[in-house]
């Protein structure tokens, strides 16, 4: 067993409930080694949506509140207010982030409140049975798009950008390394965080986009399909950019923000 | 280089057979506790500690324990 197991996770609760070889576990171990780098485990709290993404903390030794659909940000602004002295990651999924809770994430990346989204993101609603989700590529065929999707896929990263998030990182489950140390980059920064994380579904995305059900070689197309680089124009035609897009430490946080205001009513 | 995989917790995805940049790792007839294959450790000398396989398996069956060169 994971070393990082003995210290992060309830251990009655294994096994866990992904399908053999789903990347939320990569994102779960990931997760806790950017907390053991930073050793601040007594300080985080996770909130998570609903979702198999959001699954992902239920199983740390840690505070955990899984929420609504699509209600994760909700909660964990909330959460910040009240307890500003805790560092909260949110774990979602491309469904749960991008449509149902998209009027949250815009939101919250507008406040540039202090919370460090994780959005896992397989391109399919792979609890519900392989229905299109907004990230799925366009001319994919899907249970609920039997002819090829026809809508363009929301980029959530160039979303959050647009709004002003203070840190804005994209990587895929093959990227494990790179992947941990943004996140403890995130969590240690004052501000929104945001990463997304290409995950691989073997089961429904496999069976539906990557024709393939085999986790290791979606993961190798994953590597194919991306190029690491700083900026998004960068990549060049046809691929997927990822990296660390945007770290700046200029804007005020919208918790020590409030603070100010309320000191100042209050006189 | 210690490795182990923890039999209640693997689920036979096989990541680990391709990922490891030595194929320390091979198949067997071993099951799991799920019934599905699960891999087995042939080449240990060739291990380098890298830990990919320790970040890249989704159930976090595998521990890859350091020890000094004697």
């Amino acid at each position: 067993m994971n070393k990082l197991y003995e210290t992060y996770i309830k251990k009655e609760a294994l096994p866990t409930l992904f399908c053999s070889g789903c990347g939320n576990g990569i994102v779960q171990v990931a997760a806790m080694e950017a907390m053991e780098k930073l050793g601040c485990k007594d300080e985080v709290a996770c909130v998570s949506g609903i979702g198999c993404s959001s699954w992902i903390p239920c199983y740390y030794k840690l505070d955990v509140l899984h929420g609504m659909h699509g209600r994760a940000l909700p909660f964990a602004e909330g959460l910040k207010l009240a307890r500003p002295d805790k560092k909260i990651l949110v774990f979602t999924g491309d469904g749960d982030c991008a449509a149902i809770g998209g009027n949250h994430l815009i939101h919250a990346a507008a406040r540039n409140i202090d919370l460090t989204v994780i959005m896992v993101n397989n391109y399919i609603y792979g609890m519900t049975g392989g229905q299109k989700s907004p990230t799925t590529p366009k001319g994919s065929v899907t249970k609920t798009s039997p002819w090829g999707s026809m809508d363009e896929p929301i980029d959530a990263v160039k979303l959050v950008m647009v709004l002003g998030a203070t840190y804005v990182a994209r990587w895929t489950t093959a990227h494990p390394a790179q992947l941990a140390k943004s996140m403890a980059e995130g969590m240690k920064h004052e501000g929104f965080s945001f990463i997304e994380v290409l995950s691989q579904c073997p089961v429904q995305a496999g069976k539906s986009l990557w024709k393939e059900k085999d986790s290791y070689r979606i993961m190798e197309t994953y590597k194919r399909m991306t190029k690491s680089c700083g900026s998004l124009e960068e990549a060049g035609e046809g691929k997927i950019p990822i990296g660390v897009f945007r770290h700046d430490n200029q804007r005020e946080e919208y918790a020590s923000k409030l603070k100010t205001v309320t000191r100042k009513q209050k006189g | 280089m210690e490795i182990t995989i923890d039999k209640a917790c693997c689920k036979g995805c096989g990541i680990c057979l391709k990922a490891c940049p030595k194929s320390v790792f091979g198949k067997s007839r071993k099951r799991n506790n799920y019934g599905t294959a699960m891999p087995e450790v042939k080449n240990a000398e060739k291990c380098m500690a890298c830990g990919a396989c320790e970040r890249l398996c989704p159930d976090g069956a595998i521990n890859v324990e350091r020890k000094a060169k004697e």
